[in-house]
C-alpha cells in the first residue's frame, strides 16, 4: 500500500496526452498466434507504456482480442492455440514455460465483454483472489480488502449494506465494475479490458470510462474496444489492428487525427470495418 | 356381424366419406385458392363426422353389452339365482356362457340352466345385429350431415384442428391416468394389508418374518410383518452403492467435462453411458458370482466373516450400475456452467483445480445434487441386483458383511408363485410397494425441484 501511495504523490497527476516520456510496461517482440492450423495474429510488435491506457482498435476478428489474451497468457485456455514471440513484462519474459501463469494472472489482471462476477456474495466476489494468493488471513484484513476495492471501483456506496448479497443480483453495469473490483483486488500491475463496456447502457458505459481514466493513476490499462469515441475519450495511445497484422500504433490523439496509414484513415472514418 | 367386420366396415365408410368431403368441395367450382380450407380438410372433417360416431356407438356396445346379457340371463333364472352369493353368482353365469357356446362346464347343465344359456345367445345375436345397425346407420348419418355443411366458405381447418387438439389431450391424459390407477389399485390393496396388520407395527415394526403357515399346527404361524429391517437393508445397499457411485461418478465428470480433450470426450462419454444400458440381469450375475465370492476370499484372507450374500457385495454393483446416471448428468450441469465463469477465475490466477473447486462445484452444485438424488430413487427402487445377490434373511444391522434383504426383493419374493390374494402375506408386498413408491416418489419430486431452480439460474 505504501508503495502504492507513493507511485499516487509522484505519477498520480493526470497526465494529459501530450508527450511526456513513460516508462514502457509491456514490451511486445514478434508475437504470433495460431489457432491449429490458423493463423490469427502476424508478427505484432507493440510497447505498453505504464500508467496509461492503451486502446486497442480494429474491425471483428482482427485479432485484438487476441492479443489482448496474450499479455496474461489466457490463450493457455484454449485448446490447440499456439503463441510464439516474446512478451517482456518489466523485462521479464511472460511467454516462456518456466514461467508460473497463476503470479502473472496475479499482476495482469483482466475484465470480460461480459461481466461474469461468480454466483456467489459480493464480498466473497472480491475476496476470491486475495484468498487464492494469500494476500490475506484475518476476517479484518479481508474486510479491508473488500472496502478498498469496491470503493477503487465507485461501488463501495451502492452495495455497502449487502456485501452478503449474491453478485449476480446486481445490474449489468454494476456487475462489470464488481469484476473491475475483483480484478484490483489482488493489486495488478496492469488490467486488461477486453470490450468492458459492450453489453451496457450508455450511462453505466459513462461511468466504467470514468473510472478507467481514475485507475490509470494507479495501474497500467489495456483495453480492447469496437467503439472509436471510446478509445478516443479514454486512451493515451491507441494500436490499429487489421486481419491480424498491427496496422499503426501512437498518440491516440495523432491516430485519430492524422493516421499515417491509409487503412487506419479508412477505419476511423467509418469506411470499412 | 363380428366385431371385426364390423371395424373394417366403419373404416371403409370413413375412408369413402374422406373421399366424398374432398370430392364434393373440389365440386362447388370454385377453385382451391379461393376455398377457406384446403380440399383435404374438408375430406378429413366429414371422414370426422363420419367415424367418431360410430366408433362412439361401437365402444358404448362393448361397454354395455355385458351388463345387459347378464341382466337379461338372470331374468329367468328367477329366485334359485337371487339366492346365491355373488362369487357363486358369477360361476353359474360363466357355466351358462360356456354352455351357450359349446365350453368346457364345471357342472352338469339342469333344465334351467339350458334355458338360460339359450335364452343367452338368441339375445347375444340380437344385440350384436342391432348395435351392428346402429353404429353403421351412426356412420352414414354423419357422413350425410357432414358432406351436407361442406361448401367452399366453410371453416373446415379450424374444426379438424380443434379434433386433432382434443386427441392430443386424450393421449396425454391416459398416461396420468395410468399413473392414478396404479397408485389407486396400490393403495387399496395395501389398505387392506393394513385391515389385517396395524399400521404402526408394519411402520415401526422391528420383526420381517412374513411365512404364514398353512396349518395351524405349523411353527411360526402367525408371521411378523414389521418392516423395519426391510427398509434398513435397503437403506444399508443404497448407502453402499452411492459410495461408490458419487465420487466415481463425480470424479469422472469433474475430468470428462474439464480436462479431457474433446475427442477423448466424445469417445469416452458413450462407452459409459453404456454401463446403464446393461440389463440389471446381468449386472445380477456379476455380483452374485464374481464381486460375492471376491469379498468373501477377501474376507477369510483378512480373517473376517463375510456372507455369501453380503449387502457389500450387493451394493457395490449396484453403486457400479449407477455410476453412469451420475457422472452423465453432472457432466452436463458443469458443462452448463458458463465458460465466462472459469475465464473469470483464470484471470485472477486461480489454478484449474481451485476454479473447480471453488467456482464450478459450487455453481453447478445443485445440479450435482439432483443428480445424486435420482441416482438414490433409481438404488432404492432397483430388483434384480438384489434379488440375485443379497439374499432373504431380514437382519436388522448395519454391518455390510451380512446378508440383508430389501423391500424390492421382499416384493418379488411374496409375490411370485402362485398366491391367495387376502392373506397378510400377500398383501404386505402392496403395503411395501406403496411406501417405496411415496419415497421414491418424494425423492425425484425433491431432485426434479432442485434441477428446475438451478436451471433458471443460467438461462
Amino acid at each position: 500500500m505504501a508503495n502504492l501511495a507513493e507511485t499516487q504523490t509522484t505519477e498520480g497527476v493526470p497526465v494529459a496526452n501530450d508527450d511526456i516520456p513513460q516508462a514502457i510496461r509491456i514490451a511486445a517482440e514478434r508475437v504470433s498466434v495460431f489457432y491449429g492450423e490458423k493463423q490469427a495474429l502476424f508478427d505484432v510488435d507493440l510497447d505498453i507504456a505504464s500508467h496509461s491506457v492503451t486502446s486497442l482498435i480494429g474491425p471483428s476478428g482482427c485479432g485484438k482480442s487476441t492479443f489482448l489474451r496474450c499479455l496474461n497468457r489466457m490463450n493457455d485456455t484454449i485448446e490447440g492455440c499456439r503463441v510464439a514471440g516474446n512478451i517482456k513484462l518489466d523485462g521479464v519474459e511472460i511467454l516462456s514455460d518456466a514461467l508460473d501463469v497463476v503470479q502473472l494472472r496475479a499482476r495482469v489482471g483482466m475484465v470480460f465483454q461480459k461481466p461474469n462476477p461468480f454466483p456467489k456474495s459480493i464480498a466473497d466476489n472480491i475476496t476470491y483472489a486475495p484468498r487464492i494468493h494469500g494476500l490475506a488471513t484475518t476476517k479484518a484484513d479481508f474486510d479491508a480488502i473488500v472496502e478498498r476495492s469496491l470503493r477503487r471501483a465507485g461501488l463501495w456506496d451502492e452495495v455497502k449494506d449487502r456485501l452478503d448479497e449474491p453478485g449476480t443480483g446486481l445490474s449489468g453495469g454494476q456487475q462489470q465494475r464488481l469484476c473491475i473490483a475483483r480484478a484490483i483486488a489482488v493489486q495488478p500491475e496492469v488490467i486488461l479490458m477486453d470490450e468492458p463496456c459492450s453489453a451496457l447502457d450508455p450511462i453505466a458505459t459513462a461511468r466504467i470510462e470514468e473510472l478507467i481514466d481514475e485507475l490509470r493513476q494507479e495501474y497500467t490499462i489495456v483495453i480492447v474496444t469496437h467503439s472509436m469515441q471510446q478509445a478516443a475519450r479514454v486512451s493515451q495511445k491507441t494500436a490499429f489492428f487489421h486481419l491480424g497484422i498491427l496496422v499503426e500504433e501512437g498518440e491516440t490523439e495523432q491516430i485519430f487525427t492524422a493516421p499515417r496509414d491509409e487503412r487506419t484513415q479508412d477505419y476511423i472514418t467509418g469506411r470499412f470495418g | 356381424m363380428t366385431f371385426t367386420l364390423l371395424t373394417a366396415v366403419l373404416l371403409v365408410l370413413t375412408m369413402l366419406s374422406y373421399r366424398l368431403g374432398r370430392q364434393r368441395v373440389l365440386a362447388s367450382g370454385s377453385s382451391v385458392k379461393d376455398m377457406h380450407s384446403l380440399p383435404s380438410y374438408y375430406g378429413a372433417y366429414v371422414a370426422l363426422w363420419c367415424g367418431i360416431p360410430a366408433f362412439l356407438m361401437v365402444f358404448l356396445w362393448q361397454v354395455l353389452e355385458p351388463q345387459f346379457l347378464r341382466s337379461i340371463t338372470l331374468s329367468g333364472l328367477g329366485d334359485t339365482a337371487r339366492a346365491l352369493s355373488e362369487t357363486q353368482l358369477n360361476l353359474l353365469l360363466n357355466d351358462i356362457r360356456s354352455l351357450a357356446s359349446g365350453g368346457i362346464l364345471s357342472r352338469e347343465p339342469d333344465a334351467a340352466m339350458t334355458e338360460a344359456a339359450e335364452r343367452y345367445s338368441t339375445w347375444r345375436n340380437i344385440s350384436t345385429a342391432l348395435w351392428a345397425v346402429v353404429a353403421i346407420a351412426a356412420a352414414i348419418g354423419g357422413l350425410s350431415y357432414g358432406r351436407r355443411l361442406v361448401n367452399p366458405t366453410f371453416r373446415a381447418r379450424p374444426a379438424v384442428e380443434r379434433v386433432i387438439k382434443i386427441v392430443l389431450i386424450v393421449a396425454s391424459t391416459i398416461a396420468i391416468l395410468t399413473t392414478v390407477g396404479i397408485v389407486v389399485s396400490l393403495l387399496f390393496e395395501a389398505l387392506r394389508f393394513f385391515g389385517k396388520v396395524p399400521i404402526t407395527e408394519f411402520l415401526f415394526g422391528l420383526q420381517w418374518s412374513p411365512q404364514t403357515a398353512l396349518r395351524a399346527d405349523q411353527v411360526g404361524s402367525s408371521g411378523a410383518f414389521g418392516a423395519i429391517p426391510v427398509f434398513a437393508g435397503t437403506f444399508l445397499i443404497t448407502i453402499i452403492a452411492m459410495t461408490v457411485a458419487v465420487p466415481i461418478g463425480l470424479m469422472s465428470a469433474i475430468y470428462m467435462s474439464e480436462y479431457a480433450s474433446r475427442r477423448f470426450r466424445a469417445i469416452v462419454k458413450p462407452i459409459l453411458e453404456i454401463l446403464a444400458g446393461i440389463p440389471t440381469v446381468v449386472y445380477g450375475f456379476f455380483a452374485a458370482l464374481t464381486i460375492a465370492p471376491f469379498f468373501r476370499g477377501l474376507g477369510e484372507s483378512v480373517g473376517l466373516g463375510v456372507a455369501s450374500e453380503s449387502a457389500l457385495a450387493a451394493g457395490v454393483v449396484m453403486g457400479i450400475m449407477i455410476i453412469p446416471f451420475v457422472s452423465s448428468l453432472s457432466d452436463d450441469v458443469i458443462n452448463a456452467v458458463p465458460q465466462a465463469m472459469r475465464d473469470g477465475s483464470f484471470a485472477l490466477g486461480a489454478t484449474h483445480s481451485e476454479t473447480i473447486r471453488q467456482v464450478i462445484i459450487p455453481a453447478a452444485l445443485p445440479g450435482i445434487v439432483g443428480s445424486i438424488l435420482l441416482a438414490v430413487s433409481r438404488a432404492i427402487g432397483e430388483t434384480m441386483i438384489v434379488v440375485m445377490a443379497a439374499g432373504l434373511a431380514a437382519n436388522l444391522t448395519a454391518n455390510p458383511l451380512q446378508a440383508v434383504t430389501t423391500v424390492t426383493v421382499q416384493i418379488v419374493t411374496l409375490l411370485t408363485g402362485d398366491q391367495e390374494f387376502d392373506s397378510a402375506k400377500t398383501l404386505a408386498a402392496f403395503a411395501l410397494g406403496l411406501v417405496l413408491f411415496v419415497v421414491t416418489l418424494g425423492l425425484n419430486v425433491i431432485a426434479l425441484r432442485v434441477v428446475r431452480k438451478y436451471r433458471e439460474k443460467y438461462d
